[in-house]
């Protein structure tokens, strides 16, 4: 296990002042790891890779990480990704996103997206709240939780971002938390390699927005409920309906052999030049 | 990946250590401790198992468990290392702007 740190610091830019700027004891900085250590198991060079970013704490993540960068338009990071994918297919493009930038402002880009089943891996970064404008509530706050726009408990039912993008045809779809690191670098790396639309939803918990609104004193308080409340997809199947209720799922939903929108795109043109 | 005991070693870069105190609360040996001025901090440097919780969880990379023979790279480029004038600073300055 040794050494997995000097792995990551030959791929941050040391230029951009660390530490990052991600609250203590917020996760992303274990998904920016994850997702370093995935690219380089891979054997990706950094010119290959291209990361797209939308606005939001999880665009920040591709400030720190030496592959080629894109920080686009609020909730339109999947539409450039696309762009950059049609443009030139060798790339592997990665996109982050939050959960407010990927399903309220950009929702109708990953319904698309899904629907195209393009080939690229989106992580979408779920911290159940608009974390860098003030902790307003998003469309992922879970039923009753509190945030500065709900201060006496969230009316309005959740969005399941994996049942969203199963529902919508993507192709790959699995959902893992920050606690499991090692999961997390698996889920990844398979999005990654995925032909088609790679959609993996990261819980990653935001205390000092989400956690401190809802009765966790500290950011490990946080991390325990996500251990406690964390259970693979089999396991889940097993358990009694009462306890199902607030479960985080974690696994792979969907994994279905396609060809990406842009191999097609790549067959039609030879075709229609006559190269068979 | 577990492996025996005392056969590794953990670091910490103090300076990018944040305090949020993961390593502290779900290291399985009880390895790291906070500090007065709220970092981890290495307490029990022999009870560690090789397990790579702490480096996988981190989120500001600042810990790196290391096998106990071999130098750090820190340690290893020791003798190479001189205080940094004020030339140099004016140059990483520079360079680093971008």
């Amino acid at each position: 296990m040794a050494k997995v740190t000097q792995l990551i610091h030959n791929y941050l830019r040391h230029s951009k002042r660390f530490p990052h700027v991600f609250c203590p004891g917020c996760g992303h900085g274990i998904v920016l790891g994850s997702l370093i250590r995935s690219v380089h198991s891979l054997g990706l060079a950094k010119d290959d890779v291209v990361l797209v970013a939308g606005i939001g704490c999880s665009g920040r993540i591709p400030v720190y990480v030496d592959f080629n960068s894109v920080h686009t338009t609020h909730g339109r990071a999947l539409t450039f990704a696309t762009g950059i994918k049609m443009a030139n297919p060798r790339l592997t493009v990665i996109v982050i996103m939050g959960d407010g930038d990927a399903l309220s402002i950009g929702g109708n880009h990953l319904i698309h997206a899904a629907r195209r089943n393009i080939g690229l891996a989106a992580l979408v970064l779920n911290n159940h709240i608009y974390g860098m404008t003030g902790g307003q509530s998003s469309c992922t706050t879970p039923l009753g939780s509190y945030s500065t726009t709900t201060p006496f408990g969230q009316l309005e039912e959740e969005f399941d971002i994996s049942r969203v993008a199963k529902v919508c045809g993507s192709s790959f779809v699995a959902r893992t938390t920050v606690m499991q690191a090692r999961h997390m670098d698996k889920m990844i790396s398979t999005a990654i390699t995925h032909p088609g639309f790679g959609m993996v939803e990261i819980i990653s918990p935001c205390h000092t927005q989400f956690g401190r609104k809802n009765r966790f004193k500290t950011s490990v308080d946080m991390y325990r409920w996500l251990q406690k409340k964390s259970v693979s997809l089999d396991k889940f199947q097993e358990l009694p309906p009462e306890k199902r209720k607030d479960a985080v799922v974690t696994g792979i939903f969907e994994q279905k052999d396609c060809i990406g929108l842009e191999e097609k795109h790549a067959r039609m043109r030879r075709e229609l030049r006559g190269e068979t | 990946m577990s492996g025996k005991k005392g056969e590794t070693r953990v670091k910490i870069f103090r300076d990018w250590c944040k305090g949020c105190g993961i390593c502290v609360a779900f290291c399985p040996s009880q390895v790291m401790k906070l500090d007065n001025q709220g970092k981890a901090r290495v307490v029990q440097d022999d009870e560690c198992i090789n397990c790579g919780f702490c480096e996988i969880h981190c989120p500001d990379f600042a810990i790196m468990v290391h096998p106990r023979e071999e130098l750090t790279p820190f340690e290893a480029y020791i003798e190479e290392v001189r205080p940094a004038t004020r030339e140099d600073l004016q140059k990483t300055r520079n360079n680093s702007t971008g």
